[in-house]
């Protein structure tokens, strides 16, 4: 159990290094199982890598192998024990979005190297590399469609791109949509993903939390509602800022959430930490979340919280 | 404020420390020959301390500045409070779970007009370190600032901020009560206060913790301090794999005050005594007044709704990147 958690971190922090392309993606590390549907929208340029539905997955918590066909039926979830597997935007929006319908905003805004950062590789180089191998832009996208016949805007982070770090072209976007639900007066969604802030951007990436936060109290000011959901990981930066502010929070099963990853903790107190710190039910026990909800209940919940916010 | 032979010296602090021995040297000749004056050799060497001094950071590399914003001589918060104000009143806790000492904060007397000041606190001393967790606050800590501040808002007195914190406490207890939301609540909050704020760095400012009390007005930064999203240390081991790049990590980051300046994320940089504020604890406090001063009587000028819009605005601004 121990190394299993120990070779979690590992993951996690790869992922907010931005080496999970580099180093090849494992099994467990892939988030992307099927292909963009989006009726009625063009989008020309993006040619998706499709993973053929007979492949075999194997949930990384009870070992359970099951198709890809079986997973995505299940929305992503581990037919035996529940495990929700880590999926991208474009699952998302296929999931909650009626009829798969909705419009892509703000796709044109992309990352740039403004401080020329160079670790191991430089940053621009990185941002290139998971341009190449990805039709994502960059760790957030931003959609806007009817959840079970209400408009909401939802912007969704996806991990798989550089950890979904939080940088200006996330906060940027996460801007932008509060000021598409301000000026159309539809609620906004947040879903997180994210290990925290993307170090390239060094203090550009600090400031997106006040940046993102004073666009949301604008929200606040207009009555427009602002849903948080939080899935595994969220973390650093988005906790420290939207993800923890929301009207509402939600939380999908056994999602790791915190302020301080794992590690820094466990080395800070040089103590273990007890089982199930920082998942969502320990959030939820603590009072932080107002709900945890089952990928297959996130629409029905989300519709019901729209009415309620409506009527 | 630590006289020699009590004061600490960095590495590239050195040859000052050497000038301060020779003067040692001077002195107990001085005492066994009476007849010979060392007055003239002493006062040269105090004239080449301070040329010294100012000869050291006008050459640091990010990581030396980095090293001087921690310098275990340097002023911290309280320090600031009871020489830039009169009638420094602590108020305590967060009236919910407890009085976080890494925390400080209170009503203060900024030439007779009352100001809330709110700051992390690091300890003097090996105990008081302990005491005050190194100025790593936990959610309580940011909350009693908060409600600080919201008290501040209800008497519409301004509030200064004073930020130096290695990062917020990275613990159980930390994340069982909450530190990411409070936090996010602190900054939102902020962004929302009717009063003028001025947020000031005057050592370390970490990431989140730092920010859960850096949302103003006018943010400035002392000027060898640094002000980032992780310190050099964690991001070398987290980007470089190993804890050997902290150096490289620090010039990477362009943390330091005069690139945020230059980057228009912070409003102004303010000077210290030639070598550092730990030289001089006077000067550095006045400097820091005759900074502030002028700057709140321009922001009291702006009505509430705009200064919040300009607060919004400016923060909003922040950022880069491409737009096909
Ligand atoms: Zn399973």
């Amino acid at each position: 159990m121990a190394t299993e958690k120990s070779k979690q971190f590992d993951d996690f922090e790869n992922q907010i290094a931005g080496e999970s392309f580099v180093e090849g993606i494992t099994e467990e590390q892939r988030t992307k199982f099927f292909s963009r549907n989006e009726k009625g929208i063009t989008t020309g340029t993006n040619e998706k890598k499709e993973i053929p539905d007979g492949l075999w997955v194997k949930c990384p918590e009870c070992k359970y192998t099951s198709t890809t066909m079986e997973l995505k039926e299940n929305l992503f979830v581990c037919p035996s024990c529940n495990y929700h597997h880590r999926i991208g935007s474009d699952e998302y929006f296929d999931i909650l979005f009626d009829n798969k319908e909705f419009t892509r905003l703000f796709d044109n805004i992309k990352s740039k190297d403004f401080l020329n950062f160079v670790d191991l590789k430089p940053y621009k180089k990185r941002l290139e590399d998971y341009w190449k191998k990805s039709d994502l832009h960059d760790s957030l996208s931003v959609a806007v469609g009817n959840v079970e016949g209400l408009p909401l805007v939802v912007a969704c982070m996806d991990f798989e791109f550089i950890g979904g770090s939080l940088g200006s072209v996330m906060g940027e976007k996460i801007c932008r949509a509060a000021d598409y639900s301000l000026e159309h007066h539809i609620p906004l969604m947040i879903v997180s993903k994210s290990g925290g802030a993307r170090m390239m951007e060094s203090a550009f990436s600090l400031m997106q939390l006040p940046k993102t936060l004073g666009r949301l109290s604008l929200l606040a000011d207009a009555g427009i509602p602002y849903i948080s959901l939080c899935t595994d990981p969220t973390f650093g930066g988005t906790t420290a800022s939207f993800s923890m502010v929301g009207d509402i929070i939600l939380a999908e099963p056994k999602a790791l959430i915190g302020f301080a990853g794992p590690r820094v903790i466990k080395e800070t107190i040089k103590k273990d930490l007890p089982e199930g710190f920082q998942r969502s039910e320990f959030l939820l026990e603590h009072g932080f979340l107002d709900a945890i909800v089952d990928r297959k209940d996130l629409k029905v919940t989300l519709g019901r919280f729209l009415k309620h916010f409506k009527n | 404020m630590p006289q020699y032979p009590n004061r600490q010296f960095l590495d590239f602090e050195a040859p000052i420390k050497a000038l301060y021995e020779e003067i040692e040297v001077n002195k107990s000749l001085a005492e066994n020959n009476s007849n010979v004056d060392y007055t003239g050799i002493v006062k040269q060497l105090e004239d080449a301390i301070i040329a010294k001094r100012e000869d050291i950071t006008a050459n640091l590399t990010s990581w030396q500045k980095v090293q001087l914003s921690r310098h275990p001589d340097r002023p911290y918060s309280l320090k600031y409070f009871s020489k830039i104000f009169d009638d420094f009143t602590e108020l305590h806790g967060d009236r919910n779970v407890k009085d976080d000492k890494a925390m400080v904060g209170g009503f203060a007397s900024l030439d007779g007009e009352t100001v809330m000041v709110i700051g992390q606190q690091k300890g003097i001393n090996t105990k008081m370190r302990q005491v005050r967790n190194f100025g790593m606050a936990n959610p309580e800590g940011y909350r009693k600032a908060l409600r600080l501040m919201k008290l501040a808002e209800k008497f519409n007195k301004p509030i200064i901020t004073f930020i130096d914190t290695p990062g917020a406490y990275p613990g159980i207890e930390a994340e069982e009560r909450g530190q990411g939301e409070a936090i996010a609540r602190n900054i939102f909050e902020m962004m929302r206060l009717k009063v003028p704020v001025i947020c000031i760095i005057i050592g370390e400012g970490a990431s989140g913790g730092a920010m859960g009390i850096g949302v103003g007005d006018k943010v400035l930064m002392l000027e060898n301090t640094w002000y980032t999203v992780i310190s050099p240390e964690s991001c070398s081991s987290i980007l470089w794999r190993s804890w050997n790049f902290k150096e490289t990590a620090a010039e990477q980051l362009k943390l330091t005050s005069d690139y945020m300046s230059q980057f228009g994320l912070v409003d102004g940089v303010i000077p210290e005594p030639k070598g550092g504020a730990h030289w001089d604890y006077d000067l550095a406090a006045q400097m820091v007044k005759d900074y502030i001063k002028p700057l709140l009587a321009e922001l009291k000028e702006i009505p509430a709704a705009k200064r919040i819009r300009n607060r919004i605005d400016k923060f909003g601004s922040m950022g880069f990147y491409d737009e096909a």
